[in-house]
């Protein structure tokens, strides 16, 4: 089963849920850093990273002496990456999708594929507190590349699916949080009691209703805001499954890259029961299928 | 010669738009007849990217030689400047007095972009 924690609005919790769930998990499992904008996952999890790939995107490279300036190109490419100006043709390739389009519309044959860094796989292992292991991939696109998804899809090809995996997923509902939930059972939004959380939750909300994949709300830092989340959940009819108290010791913990367990050990027994509970969330979305 | 200016409004008089890439239209004066036919904008007024390279094309195929706008960003001087087009940046109030200072030679050509990548 595939577990995303995704948010909306940024800084709500979505690491320290993702790895107090994935330390407090009774079987061996799966921990992905999807944020590959800023992964941080590591830095709680302390992983032996043993292993490291690179990610490659395709990019059109210009082959000059063939080119005629005709422009279908550039018509073509729906990022503005290629332009034709004053007889000459130029390709930004850091606006490019790697669509493949340009190549397949040239009649001259004179662009070609070229494969172009932009980031980076580590994979490791941790463990969780009852001595299972945990495997532990993390991505990194690199610093001033704008194409976090294709960095996203190679960190989500690392998935067995024999395992529970947790996907600790980008903030926002563009691009990247779209490609780091596609594919999932159950989405874990973490929010704020704030205004500013319940905003971006209704935001993501509406995307998963959209994606037709079951959620459901934790509140973080609860006690901090007001009710207008809890309110929220209810009118939805949104299941909300947990509620972290707003609790001066975790941030100190974070401070030290301590995650949510070391500062509240006492709370491993509710995120064993808040995994149960997604079982029955996912078993209830199936029947309701079916 | 042809000048393109980044323009909210629709006459001379008008304000000059700050943003090259996202400009609502250009302007397009022609110093010899000493008229002007606009040319819209919109299209990467709404881009998700590289709004400033197609803003660059679009005056390009005008047949300008210069530009005044606001701000020029990296990639849009990138294409203007292969294009031969040289970039003059002015905060004047109005067309017609950018267009003034143009002609007794106040405005300096940008040697570089004027502001940094939204990419960077």
């Amino acid at each position: 089963m595939k577990i995303a924690i995704a948010s909306g609005k940024g800084g709500t919790g979505k690491t320290t849920l993702a790895t107090a769930l994935a330390q407090a998990a009774t079987e061996p499992i799966q921990l992905l850093d999807c944020d590959v904008e800023e992964p941080n996952a590591h830095i709680f999890m302390k992983p032996q990273l043993t292993e490291r790939e690179a990610v490659t995107i395709a990019i059109p490279v210009l082959d000059t002496d063939r080119c005629t300036n005709c422009g279908k190109c550039g018509e073509l490419c729906q990022f503005n990456a290629i332009v034709t100006i004053a007889d000459q043709t130029m390709i930004f390739s850091d606006l490019c999708h790697s669509c493949g389009g340009c190549i397949l519309v040239c009649p001259e044959k004179a662009l070609q594929e070229q494969p172009k860094t932009i980031g980076y796989i580590d994979t490791g292992h941790s463990q969780s507190l009852n001595g299972d292991t945990i495997t532990f991939v993390k991505g990194t696109l690199n610093i001033g590349e704008a194409m976090a998804p294709p960095v996203i899809k190679q960190v989500k090809k690392m998935v067995d699916p024999n395992q529970l995996t947790i996907l600790d997923c980008p903030p926002g509902t563009s691009c990247p949080m779209i490609t780091a939930i596609t594919g999932s059972d159950f989405v874990l939004l973490v929010t704020e009691p704030t205004p500013f959380g319940l905003h971006d939750l209704k935001l993501a909300v509406e995307t998963l209703r959209l994606m037709d994949i079951p959620f459901a709300v934790v509140v973080n830092r609860a006690g901090c805001g007001d009710n207008r989340v809890d309110d929220y959940c209810s009118d939805e009819q949104i299941p909300l499954l947990l509620q972290i108290k707003d609790d001066r010791r975790v941030a100190t913990a974070y401070s030290r890259a301590e995650g949510l367990l070391t500062a509240l050990p006492e709370m491993v027994t509710e995120l064993r029961a808040l995994l149960g509970r997604i079982d029955n969330c996912v078993a209830a979305a199936q029947r309701s299928l079916s | 010669m042809k000048i393109a200016i980044s323009t909210t409004g629709n006459t001379l008089d008008a304000a000059i738009d700050p943003r090259f890439g996202r400009a609502v239209r250009f302007l397009i004066y022609d110093t010899e007849q000493k008229d002007f036919t606009l040319v819209e904008n919109e299209q990467n007024l709404n881009a998700t990217q590289g709004a400033g390279i197609q803003a660059a094309k679009i005056v390009a195929d005008s047949g300008v030689q210069a530009v005044i706008s606001g701000q020029c960003g990296p990639k849009a001087f990138n294409v203007l400047s292969t294009a031969g087009i040289t970039i003059y940046p002015c905060d004047a109030n109005s067309i017609a007095e950018a267009l003034e200072l143009y002609a007794t030679g106040a405005l300096q050509p940008a040697k570089d972009a004027t502001v940094e990548g939204h990419w960077v």
